[in-house]
């Protein structure tokens, strides 16, 4: 009788797993059909598999070192040899940036991979478990957000003083708070939902609705957040790098590289322009992304 | 809503005094002896020793924290370790700089951002749809400091139309405010359509056409009235970017204002300016945050008859 | 034009867009008509096109997305698709006017009571401020709310769903319509309101005889209700009939089993009988009899070619190659 009763318990509670896994499965054709109909969005992913072509093999690509000094050629504008022109130590800057793909990329990914990682164990627990736990994490969350946008990274810089690892450490933690609230709501509203509620009526325990049940259905929202967080990343951290907090003035660092350039804006533009539109397509590329995921994820928002 | 009111400023004393502490806590783990940068190279162990003890910094840290806020409520942030002048004078001077550049950017930034955002959803998937919301796109993904720089360098330096830098009368506002203001109407933008096809999907639009009332005055009346509660929610979020995108504009275009301080005051490890300037933001933000949220109960009549 | 029909309507066709540049119809070729101070049921199941096609009578379909491609909507006369958007804006509430599903989302949250029903009197009307507000507290005296003064300073979330659907109907009876069309009015309100609502629509019918289109699922509203009955099935019509005669000699199968589906007190049976199957995806639409997959009566005949809606009795039409006489045997 009790074995019977456990045999049709795992039948139901792998009826619920399998259903949710079908509709998942058949889920992600539709959704990839629906993101490669929108050519922003695909414009976006272009940009950034290139991006992360440049950033594995930039050093190999660039027509020049990007370390060379060449005091012949400073401050040239772009040309065939020079792309995107020379910068003060007559360097180029089209095999910096390049060779600065994977700086920029990687300091931006990794912080907010973690970040978001963070963010989302804490939200899950906060939006699981609720009670002391969730104001806890909450209240916490609302003292970093005090700290508008950037202004968190800069305090947490103020802090720990300059450079690249300080700026990595930064926007980790300007990413947690968003993520930490982001997760929260969607972990609430997954919970109430029908089938959660079905397979907590069947018993599952908690960490088998955590892990199966909640966690896939806050994927959604997650995806979304964390392709446009990328792009406020790398928009954080060449921010900082700007302001003179950020990258050692010898690395390729597009933030700062555009921040030297200020000095010779008046003589040589182009030492500005440049890091900077990459910044900007990058940034932009990750947006688009985001969006299109937005869109082909839920397709009632357009 | 009085009781509603009433909770929400209650909510915030708890807020600023972990704030208080964390940043008092937090500006103490900095590293680098201010007492020794305050003294100068040559300065010999006694004379730094000295100055630690003018300053306090021997106490405990809960005593000089309970000092610290004992003279925070006197008025008292500290003087400069830099220039010796009161924190509160340093930032004094600067803040108009500020409050000017922030309002220029507030005055048009959220206001267009709802406006594109609406005419976006009204035409939805037409071409202005496409259009305004690429610009969005384009005001998200631009990085200030950069736009700043080129429009300093095309308007300023080539064209010789604006000033190069300061807030020279309203010629020398338009690029800082409109570099501040950029990406605060793009969100706000993406924000009010997305919150207006919401609400243009609701029933009770439907029956304000089923009323035969005139579009335009559907849109305006009982679509766009609704989306304003969800907008509201976000103000508070994008004028806090405001905020902190004075550090930014501020730095681009050499205005002397209380983000360029804390900039400044960062690399000179002048503590009681950065602990003030944290203090003041933080405060900024959660008061702002505060008048949102009434501003969101009074046009919310399901709060306001709470 | 017959004048004395209050609403028309003739080959109506309306469809949707589901892919670039393709258009599915969601309603085919729908005829019917409607007397002065007539209550009119349509049934059928949901998605059937019943809201669809009251939308495009009024008005409305073009906020959904849906286009209507083919055929005239008279009313009183008058060929609807022919009017400018201004004309057309006159006649919705104010001689046509609409109660839905939803009361209480059906209702602006954020403007007041005597607002909302104020707003359709002055559109519709000369009166002025006072007036408007003078005839809202009547209307709503009339819908049966017992303190009007304290209702009309309300906002809608302090009202309950009974509540809100008889200010609904306020609104919609504000303007003395001669066509009420009311979509599933009762669906999401308790039984004992349901039955309050539906006395009151009785009654306001009675009082002023205003023609009412009730679009429903619920055969026991319609028995209660309506004086003739449409039947629609996947996007057409499948039977129209005088309601007492529907339910007595139901002539299509399909409304056979909606007839049989419905449980009866007293009747001694356990389980209910039900159609087998569901309703076929509009895409992929039989090209034949759109119910003979799922019609235990169905012929090689019903699955080669389409049936037209045709008179099988005076004032009895269905969409069936067989009448209810010589129905096959079922198979």
């Amino acid at each position: 009788m009790k074995e019977d009763q456990k045999l049709s318990d795992l039948l139901q509670e792998n009826y619920i797993d399998e259903t949710v896994q079908a509709y998942q499965g058949s889920r992600f054709k539709v959704v990839m059909k629906r993101l490669f109909r929108r050519k922003t969005a695909v414009f976006g992913l272009v940009v950034i598999l290139l991006l992360v072509f440049i950033s594995i093999f930039g050093q190999w690509v660039a027509p020049h070192d990007f370390e060379a000094y060449d005091y012949m050629n400073t401050l040239q504008g772009p040309s065939a040899d020079h792309w995107f022109g020379t910068d003060h130590y007559g360097r180029d800057i089209f095999s910096r940036i390049l060779v600065g793909t994977r700086l920029t990329l990687g300091v931006a990914l990794s912080s907010v991979i973690v970040g978001a990682a963070i963010g989302a164990v804490l939200g899950l627990l906060a939006g699981y478990y609720g009670h002391w736990l969730d104001s806890l994490i909450m209240r916490g969350a609302d003292v970093l957000f005090a700290f508008p946008d950037i202004l968190l990274a800069i305090a947490i810089v103020a802090i720990l003083g300059s450079g690249i690892v300080n700026v990595w450490i930064a926007v980790m933690v300007f990413t947690v708070p968003s993520f930490a609230r982001m997760v929260r709501s969607a972990t609430l509203s997954v919970k109430s939902s029908l089938y959660v509620e079905a397979a907590q009526s069947i018993g599952s325990n908690d960490q088998r609705l955590l892990f199966r049940h909640i966690m896939p259905g806050t994927m959604q929202t997650f995806i979304v957040n964390f392709t446009m967080r990328i792009g406020s990343a790398i928009m954080a951290a060449s921010s900082l790098s700007f302001l003179g907090f950020g990258a050692d003035v010898t690395d390729p660092e597009w933030g700062a590289m555009l921040s030297q350039g200020r000095t010779y804006m008046d003589i040589a533009p182009h030492m500005v322009l440049f890091p900077g539109l990459v910044i900007f397509l990058t940034v932009l590329a990750f947006n688009l992304l985001g969006d299109g995921l937005r869109d082909a994820l839920d397709p009632k928002i357009k | 809503m009085g009781r509603y009111f009433f909770r929400r400023v209650l909510q915030t004393i708890p807020l600023m005094l972990i704030i208080s502490i964390l940043v008092f806590l937090f500006i103490h783990m900095i590293p680098g002896d201010p007492a020794r940068t305050l003294a100068g190279k040559d300065a010999d162990v006694a004379e730094v020793q000295a100055i630690r003890e003018q300053l306090g910094l021997n106490d405990n840290i809960f005593v000089q924290y309970i000092k610290y806020m004992g003279r925070i409520f006197g008025g008292d942030f500290g003087q400069s370790y830099k220039s010796g002048i009161p924190t509160t004078q340093l930032i004094g001077e600067r803040m108009q700089n500020t409050i000017r550049l922030v309002l220029s950017a507030m005055l048009w930034a959220p206001l267009l951002g709802i406006l594109f955002g609406v005419l976006s959803a009204v035409h939805r998937g037409g071409f202005v749809d496409h259009l305004l919301m690429f610009i969005a796109i384009l005001g998200l993904s631009a990085p200030g400091f950069w736009l700043g720089l080129m429009g300093i360098q095309v308007f300023a330096v080539n064209l010789g139309w604006l000033p190069v830098s300061g807030l020279n009368g309203w010629k020398g506002l338009i690029l800082p405010s409109f570099v501040m203001g950029i990406g605060c109407m793009a969100e706000m933008a993406r924000y009010a359509r997305s919150s207006m096809l919401d609400v243009m999907r609701e029933d009770y639009v439907r029956t304000a056409r089923a009323k035969g009332q005139v579009e335009r005055k559907v849109i305006f009346f009982h679509a766009f009235r609704n989306a304003l509660i969800q907008i509201v929610t976000i103000l508070g979020l994008q004028i806090g970017a405001l905020l902190s995108g004075s550090v930014l504009t501020e730095t681009v275009f050499s205005i002397p204002g209380i983000g360029r301080l804390l900039v400044d005051s960062i690399f000179f490890r002048d503590y009681p300016v950065i602990q003030a300037l944290l203090m003041l933001f933080a405060f900024q933000y959660v008061v702002i945050n505060l008048i949102v949220d009434v501003l969101y109960g009074f046009i919310n009549p399901k709060i306001r008859l709470e | 034009m017959s004048q004395n029909k209050l609403l028309e309507v003739k080959n109506l066709q309306t469809e949707f867009p589901y892919d670039k540049n393709k258009t599915v119809a969601a309603i085919h070729h729908i005829s019917f008509f409607m007397e002065e101070g007539e209550v009119l049921g349509l049934v059928g199941e949901s998605g059937c096109g019943k809201s669809v096609t009251a939308l495009s009578v009024m008005g409305l379909i073009a906020n959904s997305n849906g286009l209507i491609t083919e055929g005239e909507i008279y009313f009183k006369g008058q060929n609807l698709l022919t009017l400018d958007k201004r004309q057309r804006r006159q006649i919705r509430g104010g001689a046509m006017s609409m109660i839905f599903q939803e009361p209480m989302s059906s209702l602006n949250p954020a403007m007041r009571i005597d607002k909302q029903i104020m707003e359709a009197i002055r559109l519709h009307t000369d009166l002025d401020k006072d007036q408007a507000r003078a005839l809202t507290r009547k209307l709503l005296v009339m819908v049966g709310i017992p303190d009007p003064d304290r209702v009309m300073k309300n906002y809608p979330h302090q009202l309950s769903g009974g509540m809100s659907q008889r200010v609904m109907i306020a609104l919609a009876m504000s303007c003395q319509p001669q066509l009420l069309i009311a979509d599933e009015p009762t669906t999401a309100l308790d039984v004992t309101i349901q039955a309050q609502i539906l006395e009151l629509l009785r009654d306001i019918q009675k009082e002023k005889n205003t023609g009412i289109l009730l679009i429903t699922h619920d055969l026991g509203v319609v028995a209660e209700m309506c004086d003739r009955v449409i039947v629609m099935y996947a996007g057409e019509i499948v039977e129209a009939a005088n309601c007492q005669e529907l339910f007595q000699t139901p002539l299509h199968p399909y409304t056979q089993g909606l007839i049989a589906s419905v449980p009866k007190l007293g009747s001694g049976r356990t389980s209910l009988p039900w159609i087998p199957g569901s309703v076929p995806d509009l895409l992929s639409m039989p090209e034949a009899c759109r119910f003979a997959p799922r019609c235990p009566y169905a012929t090689d005949k019903c699955r080669a070619e389409k049936p037209e809606l045709e008179e099988k009795a005076p004032g009895h039409q269905a969409r069936c190659w067989y009448s209810d006489a010589n129905l096959p045997a079922q198979a």
